[in-house]
């Protein structure tokens, strides 16, 4: 719908233009996972940075800020996905020759995806981008009933996949229901 | 209709009891709110308005009056706040309800 | 019995910070609270805090209430009514009433009052309003997260301000499909990262848009909606409808501030706090000596700020009481946490009302009696 392209602005939601200006460079993409920190609103929220093991996230000066990553010192650890109260963080990888990469995302919804399972990726705007597999599904209990998801797709899907859409229907969901 | 799996929430609702809803036998936790209850059994018409309107929940909190019912003979009893005992006799109120 | 001289109406962040900030200083309280728990609107949050450590931000907003009560129940100045209803105030004798189970009526004469009584949620005017099935979002969000259950199978969300759009979310997470979240403002009013979070789940935010009717016989069945113009008025030709069997509204918080009319305080209509609040000092004291006022009673806010509004209240009692020379330092502490929560461009509405209120007329010295 001509809703969906209004961005950021009025509807919260990021454009690709947006997420570009945090991205690290492609060394560093190239490099292993990395965290991308989709939060671009100063509203007052610091727990970003005590949550990252590495020190990647810089404390914040005022709780409004936005946060600041030192990529070089991140290690795609994931904490901080688990752990951002807006979802708003996910850790991409772009490492390796092969035509995929990865994307981990936070999953707050049941049932939970399976490893091997077989999903749908999705966009910001929940539009379907392609098939995509789950290759660790994790819910540690350190992790305060988010879990970590990660599924493969390809490559050039990578910086657009922000979701996954079951395959499955489930008998506990209603339509519609079974979407992250 | 009960949440049985909730990604992040546990439930665990007191023992069932049976009451009566119009007559009829119904199944519900104790101690949960009257409305709740009757939501779970599929019941979302709580009352009438004084023009015959059909009125259910609105606050579920005790802050409105819509979710008023006739209860072990009791007008206007707020079921979204009054917990759920066994073998209360719960009514539809028709109006602004009278005492029975 | 020998109760407390300090009455805490309302259990919820505000209320839980004020006794606990009393219980600091050695002071007992009686903390009523209408519920069968602890929490206030705490019970119902699922999702993760913001704010800072020190309000607990990454915390449950369901863990914060359980932390909050715990601690509470680890000391023993805090003397908890529960189930108890404050259903009125007599200025004359300054007789609080206190309605109990069973009926059982209840008469104190707190030398101090703390007001935390929150907030009631907001209904508006449209063709089938009153059908079951239209609730407020509270509502939905208490039958889904302190009862289990289900509300419906298909929503329509009116309003995506923080509330609505927290709301949608527990309601996929409940397991049931939201068809839309119309929003009549040309943008989104709450979080970006929650109306984020909704889109890549495949919701439809639909701004410039609302609910014309709710359409069913003896409950929802779908809603009709339109897109509006600048002047908010639907736009002949863009309606369509929308099949639900539920329909929340989330347009807004009132401040539930009787027991401050009653008692004789001097409140303001202010908009942007959500309608008429108890006009109150930098220490959360009102017109009326001995009334205090805290959390969304004092103007909606956010439990962050609620919980520190709640601590100011509770030290400035104490400090009335029985002032200490490190009142003005903890004070001022508290004081730059809630400026800092406020700080930012999200909140200025919030910095516009509480100007409004301070430009309202002060009471004459000698405050305000009965």
């Amino acid at each position: 719908m001509s809703e969906s392209k209004k961005g950021l602005a009025s509807l919260g939601i990021p454009e690709p233009s947006d997420v570009a200006a945090l991205l690290p460079g492609q060394a560093r993409l190239a490099a292993g996972p990395v965290a991308i920190i989709e939060c671009f609103q100063e509203i007052p929220c610091d727990p970003c940075s005590a949550a990252c093991p590495q020190g990647a996230i810089s404390p914040f000066a005022h709780v409004c800020d936005l946060p600041e990553v030192d990529h070089g010192l991140c290690n795609g650890c994931g904490v901080c996905v688990a752990r951002c109260p807006g979802l708003a963080i996910f850790v991409v990888d772009l490492s390796g020759d092969g035509p995929t990469g990865t994307v981990q995302i936070p999953y707050e919804y049941l049932p939970l995806p399976q490893v091997g399972e077989e999903v749908w990726a999705v966009d910001r705007h929940g539009a379907v981008l392609g098939p995509a597999k789950v290759i660790s599904s994790r819910r540690p209990r350190a992790f305060d009933r988010t879990a970590l998801v990660t599924f493969e797709l390809p490559r050039q899907q990578v910086m657009a996949a922000r979701g996954l859409r079951l395959k499955r229907t489930c008998s506990q969901e209603r339509g519609g229901g079974d979407h992250a | 209709m009960r949440i049985t799996e909730h990604p992040i929430l546990e439930f665990s609702p007191g023992r069932e009891v049976e009451f009566l809803f119009e007559g009829r036998p119904l199944r519900g936790r104790e101690g949960e709110p009257i409305a709740a209850a009757l939501h779970a059994a599929g019941v979302r018409v709580l009352r009438t308005s004084v023009g015959g309107r059909p009125r259910g929940l609105f606050c579920a909190i005790g802050n409105c009056s819509s979710c008023y019912m006739i209860v072990d003979g009791t007008p206007n009893v707020r079921t979204c706040v009054e917990p759920l005992r066994p073998g209360m006799v719960v009514r539809i109120q028709h109006g602004l309800g009278e005492s029975q | 019995m020998n109760l407390p001289s300090i009455a805490i109406i309302g259990g919820g962040p505000a209320g839980l910070c004020a006794a606990l900030a009393l219980a600091g200083r050695g002071h007992r309280s009686l903390l009523i609270d209408r519920q069968h728990v602890l929490g206030g609107q705490l019970i119902k949050q699922t999702h993760r805090f913001f704010g800072s450590r020190d309000e607990r931000a990454g915390r449950r907003g369901i863990d914060i209430g359980r932390d909050l009560a715990a601690e509470l129940a680890a000391g023993d100045l805090v003397t908890v009514w529960l189930n108890s209803t404050a259903i009125g105030y007599y200025q004359d004798d300054n007789s609080l009433v206190i309605e109990q189970a069973g009926g059982r009526l209840a008469v104190i004469q707190p030398a101090y009052l703390i007001l935390a009584t929150g907030a009631a949620e907001r209904a508006f005017a449209f063709a089938g309003n009153d059908l079951p099935g239209v609730y407020g979002a509270g509502a939905v969000q208490t039958l889904m997260n302190v009862y289990g259950i289900r509300p419906g199978e298909r929503a329509v969300m009116i309003g995506a301000g923080n509330i609505g759009l927290i709301v949608a979310y527990q309601l996929l997470q409940a397991g049931v499909e939201v068809a839309a979240v119309l929003e009549a403002g040309s943008s989104v009013g709450g979080y970006w990262v929650h109306a984020a979070k909704l889109a890549r789940a495949g919701v439809p935010i639909m701004t410039s848009h609302t609910i014309t009717a709710a359409l069913g016989d003896q409950s929802v069945q779908a809603v009709h909606a339109a897109r509006l113009d600048g002047d908010w008025q639907p736009i002949r030709g863009t309606g369509f409808e929308l099949e639900c069997d539920l329909v929340c509204l989330a347009v807004g918080l009132s401040p539930l501030v009787e027991l401050a009319i009653l008692a004789g305080c001097r409140t303001a209509y202010v908009p942007e706090l959500g309608g008429y609040v108890p006009w109150h000092d930098h220490e959360s004291r009102t017109s009326l000596a001995h009334v205090y006022v805290a959390g969304d009673a004092a103007g909606i806010e956010e439990a962050s700020s609620a919980m520190i509004e709640g601590t100011l209240a509770g030290l400035a009692v104490a400090n009335a009481i029985a002032p200490w020379p490190g009142y003005a330092d903890e004070r001022e502490a508290a004081q730059r946490r809630l400026a800092a929560l406020r700080d930012g461009p999200t909140a200025a509405k919030t910095r516009a009302g509480l100007a409004a209120l301070a430009a309202t007329a002060t009471p004459a010295s000698g405050g305000e009696r009965g």
